[in-house]
């Protein structure tokens, strides 16, 4: 059932569990990205944990109760595991992985009473309404059962089932159009939360992905709502599990259960709202279709400090030539920019940045050298000249207007493009912007030694564009 | 050749005996997705129509599933020993056949040391329809060239076909600018597995981040992709 996996896969994957790193760069206790669509027809939804997707379609028909339980309706959940969503499932007949995905969806939605089905109930012994959610894995890509109790509770919550009156014995259903259809009541949301173990338990990680599935020890899976109440629990494969290892996962649980309820009522507000106000909904409208599908990543606001003490006010007085260096005047002049409260990077002098304590330069390069390869580039970089001094404020500026993402004409720059670090699975690591930064501080540098080096005004500006030419070359 | 650029999106059963006969050529080749029943070319896959010369005809579009073409590279995952033969996954529908005599040097004495669990890279000796596929790990000349069992220290990732033929064609530059970032081994078979290994586990991780990212990446801003990711990795 499982994909074949090799050798070499296994070791790396569990090298890589045991450096307490990931393959997509989330921390052990994070979830991938979840996306919730919703179709134009009730009931309908489709959910994207990461790469994993499943698609829900919630219905119901007027069936003969029970003889044991006349008065209550029925729910029933069935995923369908095609091998549209992997290779390994096999079409037709059902795997023991679907039945036990299977058997934990019931337990956790219909077995923890989630939905009411007493209400469901038209005549008493005669007519009940029997709801039916119908689960297709898309895509496979590990914790599909996660995936798809949010499926499951977000359709059953989109659903509307036909009004029904009773007169007599007549019982009439209402068309759609006719009436409006009513939600079903749902007493609270179970959601699923598998953890993943490895090596008899020492490292635990949450929301593992179909590698990590394969080489895993053994996994356990909380199913709670947001009231903290345990509807399932369920431990599989070949391991033993001590107890505070179980009260651990069921905190951590705890947390990620209220935050992907979240996630559902906003998507479902948000969908109600549409539809109300008549704006577009379904799954055509909810594909982004100018999307960058990789390496793409949010612009993210990086703080800047500034401290004002520098006596260099003078130089800074010639850097009215470009518009975003003025604005850098100001910012620098009166200190009290909104800014300033949330900043890293000191300025203590014009031209001179550090980073956290600050280090000895060691990028100054022989005065000649640098001389030399200022001159040819003038000719091509026109649009970079200004006074030395204010290159590193504009540096700083253009750092700090690229994070708040304003559009000015440098925006094309490469230093900007480092500020939008790629893709969003290195998003979630730990510190890359220091090492964007990194970059900036060996520029700053050089800005300063520029002005040394070389004596009139008008050198000075030439040699600019050539010094941060040079310097875009160093650190790469 | 104006006609490879233009597009059209095919669904499976539809007719392409105008389209092909409207290149002019009396002689031309049909590729992946495209079958001949009963005079007609006939779409069997759905995706993009391409051709190449007016006279190659073939349907690009995403997949994982791997089907088997002769004289292919692949990587396989070695499943089975059976007797003289290994059976090995590719991928494929049915499992390929490896014999243990396709090894460079080997003889009845001398087997080569092939475990279950290992990678093979390995041409594709016989790959129909019907039949189980056979593969190789020497040329016609005895020799390994590059064939054979791979190490367990790197790691092998799945992607799907499009990107392991974008890697591989002449123009893709991503690997030459991977390479000069990290020293890295790479080994990509044609069935959507690409072998790597690395100085360390955070290498091999970026490295595996930045190749699934090019999938969509045009060859143009692959330098500045690969750098942002290489940037952000380093402090991974």
């Amino acid at each position: 059932m499982k994909d074949i996996i090799s050798t070499a896969e296994k070791q790396f994957l569990l090298s890589v569990i045991s450096n307490g790193k990931r393959l997509d760069g989330r921390d052990t206790y994070d979830y991938r990205k979840i996306r919730i669509t919703f179709g134009t027809e009730k009931g309908c939804c489709e959910v994207q944990l990461g790469n994993t997707r499943v698609l829900a379609q919630t219905s119901c028909e007027v069936v003969k109760p029970s003889a044991s339980r006349p008065s209550e309706g029925s729910l029933q959940i069935n995923l369908e595991l095609s091998p549209m969503a992997s290779p390994s499932f096999e079409p037709g007949r059902m795997s023991s992985y679907g039945v036990e995905l299977n058997r934990l969806l019931e337990r956790s939605v219909r077995e923890s009473k989630a939905v009411d089905t007493e209400s469901l109930c038209i005549v008493v012994g005669e007519k009940v309404w029997q709801v039916r959610v119908d689960l297709h894995a898309l895509n496979f890509d590990g914790n599909l059962l996660d995936c798809s109790s949010i499926a499951a509770i977000a359709s059953l919550h989109h659903f509307r089932r036909p009004e029904v009156t009773v007169s007599g014995e007549e019982v009439t259903v209402h068309s759609l159009e006719d009436r409006e259809p009513v939600a079903l009541s749902i007493h609270h949301m179970p959601i699923c939360i598998t953890f993943a173990f490895f090596q008899e338990g020492k490292y635990l990680l949450v929301d593992p992905t179909g590698g990590e599935e394969t080489v895993m020890d053994g996994c356990m899976v909380v199913c709670m709502n947001v009231h903290r109440e345990l509807c399932t629990v369920q431990m599989t494969g070949s391991m033993l599990l001590l107890k505070d290892q179980l009260s651990r996962c069921c905190q951590i649980a705890v947390v990620k259960v209220s935050e992907i309820t979240d996630v559902i009522t906003t998507a479902l507000e948000n969908d109600a709202k549409a539809r109300k106000e008549g704006k577009k909904f379904g799954f055509a409208e909810s594909k982004v279709t100018s999307r960058i599908t990789s390496s793409n990543i949010e612009k993210q606001t990086v703080p800047i400090k500034q401290h004002s003490e520098g006596d260099g006010d003078d130089s800074w007085d010639e850097m009215e030539e470009d518009q975003e260096e003025e604005e850098a005047g100001k910012m620098k002049r009166n200190g009290s920019n909104e800014m300033e409260s949330n900043n890293m990077v000191n300025i203590d002098r014009p031209g001179v940045g550090t980073i956290g304590e600050g280090l000895q330069n060691t990028w100054v390069l022989p005065e000649e050298e640098s001389e030399d390869e200022e001159k040819p580039s003038t000719v091509e970089t026109g649009a970079t000249k200004a006074a030395v001094p204010n290159h590193a404020a504009s540096e700083m500026q253009r750092k700090h207007s690229a994070r708040k993402g304003v559009k000015d004409e440098d925006s094309g720059s490469e230093e900007e493009e480092t500020m939008i670090v790629s893709s969003e699975t290195i998003q979630e690591s730990k510190k890359p912007e220091p090492i964007v930064q990194q970059g900036e501080v060996l520029d700053l540098s050089l800005a300063l030694k520029n002005p040394s080096s070389t004596g009139p005004a008008g050198q000075r500006k030439k040699g600019k564009g050539a010094g941060r030419k040079k310097q875009k070359m160093g650190p790469k | 050749m104006a006609a490879s650029t233009e597009c059209t999106t095919v669904l499976p059963g539809d007719i392409l005996t105008d389209r092909v006969n409207r290149s002019g050529s009396k002689k031309y080749k049909l590729g992946p997705g495209l079958t001949v029943q009963s005079e007609d070319v006939v779409a069997c896959k759905c995706g993009v129509l391409k051709s190449k010369e007016n006279s190659t005809f073939w349907i690009d579009n995403h997949q994982k599933r791997y089907i088997p073409a002769k004289g292919e590279n692949v990587i396989g995952i070695v499943t089975l020993r059976a007797g003289d033969i290994f059976r090995v996954d590719i991928g494929s529908n049915l499992p390929a056949s490896l014999s243990y005599l396709s090894f460079e040097g080997a003889t009845k004495r001398n087997r080569p040391n092939v475990q279950i669990g290992d990678l093979v890279y390995a041409k594709l000796l016989v790959a129909n329809r019907d039949m189980d596929p056979e593969l190789v790990c020497i040329d016609s000349s005895g020799q390994s060239n590059g064939l054979g069992v791979l190490s367990t220290e790197g790691f092998m990732f799945r992607c799907s076909l499009h990107l392991c033929r974008k890697l591989l064609s002449p123009e893709c530059s991503l690997l030459r600018v991977l390479g000069k970032k990290i020293p890295l081994e790479v080994t990509i078979g044609m069935n959507g597995r690409i072998w790597l290994r690395c100085r360390s586990v955070s290498e091999t991780i970026g490295a595996m981040n930045t190749i699934l990212a090019a999938e969509y990446t045009s060859d143009e801003n692959i330098p500045s992709m690969v750098e942002k990711i290489m940037s952000a990795m380093a402090g991974y």
